[in-house]
């Protein structure tokens, strides 16, 4: 079991021609991803890696039968890709563009408010189940199919705890990269309650960073319905107020977004935290014993 | 991207917002020259740098002839200005804005950002203006009354009218503080602004609605589709290095360690600037090489660590997805050489090609500390540092 997505996904590349969208589409298809169409407009009816590519996202849907998307298209033009996705009827639409304008984002969430599409990013590194599908730009080989699901805004440090929980055996349900945006489709929030629910999920790696309150909010929803365990770490400790760490969401601000009140909302919330990211695989090795998981967790 | 106070209030004036009279100065004759010109018994002079706190740091001065405004300025341009927010080196003052004096009958606080949880710009505004808003907000949050904006639509009206009304303005200033309300978020929507703020909105003895003061942050990914924002920007206010860094696709931030970090990815940057601090040492910097660094990006990355004087050690961690390890390893190598590295260099590789990129380093010649975690290079990075004369 996973969440999200799975080996039934069949996935159509928003901007699949350009030189990011064909890597990436050759990475997933090597993985073994049905990547079923591609769309890129003034170039359908060509083929790009055995993929058919269409002008609209429309076609592409109604001709291949795709139920997910991803968005490789540039910045200026990523916020309307996605509309194109939400307007298609697509019930998940992952976006790993980075750069996308703010306001971009929030007429975006706010036309996707109703309907029935799921964003997840934009600038981050995709979704996979390891074994059955891999969307985005993650390496595929630092993953291992299993019970632990893995949950994150921050892109290589997501690899970081996936390569350590595979080098100890312990494999992967499913791994969400939400962003690292101000303004982004898919909340932490939304994703544990979907590891909750995961009869594949046993245990849950979650990933956060300074900027926001996302990590505060997640705490209190884990205290009050959380059954499985958390384990965590908090990227930014050591970072000064007032200055953006890379992305745009990674920024203490008027004294609120520090890795200190995250820590600390986590912790009564009963969550393990690491105090590196080079801890998270040992901790969840351990959270995983105490509570006689682990022998499962590594079969 | 930060703008100065008189551009901000020259975007107001464009968006119909009303604002005193000023004019910008370079030098003190300008400074005297523009009292003059203004034609009032008062003026306020007021130095222009990116940070806040300028009243207490000598940088606002009441003045009641040119002589007076050009001693003003003369004491202002040119000098570096210290606040809280400048950190001790201070902001060189280059500009100064001598504005016209108001009689202030109320000072109001109105401020213009996104709200992350609820993913829509959020209006705020209080009666406890020309305070520090994050103390109102923390001591009497019921002071602060908040508009979530539609960002397509603006504010509505009823929605001006319903701030416009709990903050108080007499009738008489209703229609004009309703009108700059809307304007102002017309304004934040139109120009990509990540924060709107005047601290204080006045309203006059005449019973007048002005913005005293002005502050406009603009989203930098919106930047390619605003020409006229962009040219505002002024890089004296930025750190050099900063600059160079954003100019070679690298995202850097001076910190005030010795351990010079280059790593891919912000969030294992942070993460490996926390594990420093963890190992008993300080990050010098936080440097972000991004998903797809080229060799040439690297030696940048090198350069610019290196031109901080305080760096004692370097410690580079790439997990390599997209990036492959032999691709950054050939980076390492030549930027060491070409930079005549001096001193320590630990390596810590992991992902994509790992062992090429080892094997590459190994056989170098270079001398380079490697370790198998990021962990242990944080360790050996610390120590190899305390080797290093300061």
């Amino acid at each position: 079991m996973s969440i999200l997505v799975d080996r039934a996904t069949r996935v159509l590349t928003q901007g699949m021609t350009g030189h990011t969208g064909l890597f990436h589409t050759q990475q997933a298809l090597e993985y073994g991803t049905q990547v079923v169409a591609g769309v890129t407009p003034g170039k359908g009816g060509s083929v790009e890696l055995g993929v058919p590519i269409f002008d609209t996202v429309a076609q592409a849907v109604a001709q291949t039968g795709a139920n997910a998307s991803v968005i490789y298209v540039p910045p200026p033009f990523a916020a309307d890709a996605i509309l194109e996705s939400a307007g298609a009827g697509l019930p998940l639409v992952v976006c790993i563009t980075e750069g996308i304008p703010v306001l971009d984002m929030l007429r975006v969430k706010r036309a996707l408010q109703g309907t029935a599409t799921r964003l997840v990013g934009p600038n981050c590194p995709g979704v996979i189940t390891p074994g059955e599908c891999k969307i985005g730009i993650m390496p595929g080989y630092i993953h291992r199919p299993g019970r632990v699901g893995v949950l994150s805004r921050s892109g290589t440090l997501t690899y970081e705890a996936v390569w350590q929980l595979t080098c100890l055996g312990l494999g992967q349900s499913t791994c969400v990269g939400i962003g690292g945006d101000p303004v982004n489709g898919t909340s932490f929030l939304d994703v544990l309650k979907a590891f909750q629910a995961d009869p594949g999920t046993d245990a849950v790696v979650m990933i956060g960073e300074i900027g926001g309150a996302a990590e505060e909010e997640a705490a209190a929803w884990i205290k009050a319905h959380m059954t499985k365990p958390v384990v965590g770490f908090i990227a930014g400790t050591t970072a000064p107020p007032g200055k953006r760490m890379g992305h745009a969401g990674a920024i203490i601000s008027g004294g609120s977004g520090t890795a200190a009140e995250k820590i600390a909302a986590l912790r009564a919330a009963g969550v393990t935290l690491a105090d590196t990211p080079s801890g998270l695989g040992a901790a969840m090795a351990k959270v995983l014993e105490h509570r006689g998981l682990l022998a499962r967790a590594r079969a | 991207m930060k703008i100065h106070e008189y551009q901000a209030k020259d975007l107001f004036r464009q968006a119909g917002i009303p604002v005193p009279a000023g004019v910008a100065c370079r030098t003190a004759g300008e400074a005297g020259a523009a009292f003059t010109q203004l034609g009032l018994p008062l003026a306020v002079v007021k130095a222009q740098i990116h940070a806040g706190g300028r009243g207490k740091a000598g940088g606002v001065k009441l003045v009641r002839s040119a002589a007076e405004a050009q001693a003003a300025a003369a004491g202002m341009l040119g000098r570096a200005m210290v606040t809280h927010q400048t950190g001790p080196e201070g902001r060189v003052v280059k500009t100064v804005l001598v504005e016209a004096g108001s009689e202030v009958a109320h000072e109001y606080y109105v401020g213009l950002t996104v709200d992350r949880g609820r993913g829509a710009p959020v209006l705020m505004a209080s009666t406890e203006g020309g305070m520090d808003i994050e103390a109102v907000a923390a001591r009497t949050p019921e002071k602060i009354l908040r508009e979530v904006v539609d960002p397509e639509a603006g504010l509505r009206p009823w929605q001006a009218r319903r701030l416009a009304f709990a903050l108080g303005f007499p009738a008489a200033a209703q229609r004009a503080a309703q009108d700059l309300l809307v304007r102002l978020v017309r304004l934040y929507l139109e120009r990509d602004a990540s924060l709107v703020e005047v601290n204080p909105l006045v309203l006059t003895k005449q019973g007048a609605v002005l913005a005293l003061d002005g502050k406009i942050n603009f989203d930098a990914n919106a930047l390619y589709r605003q020409p006229a924002v962009l040219a505002l920007r002024d890089l004296d206010e930025e750190d050099p290095r900063e600059v160079e860094a954003a100019a070679a696709g690298l995202s850097y931030i001076a910190l005030d360690g010795s351990i010079g970090c280059l790593v891919n990815g912000a969030g294992l940057a942070m993460g490996t600037m926390d594990t420093i601090q963890l190992a008993g040492g300080q990050p010098a910097n936080f440097l972000d090489v991004g998903g797809g660094a080229t060799a040439q990006q690297v030696t940048a990355a090198f350069r610019i660590i290196l031109s901080d004087t305080r760096v004692r050690a370097i410690l580079v961690n790439i997990f390599g997805g997209i990036m492959k390890c032999d691709v950054i390893a050939e980076g390492i190598l030549a930027a060491a050489r070409e930079t005549h590295l001096a001193v320590p260099l630990v390596v810590r590789l992991e992902g994509t090609n790992v062992e090429r990129g080892r094997e590459l380093l190994q056989h170098s010649g270079i001398e380079i500390i490697t370790a198998a975690s990021l962990a242990e290079a944080a360790a050996k990075a610390v120590e190899a540092a305390k080797g290093v004369p300061a």
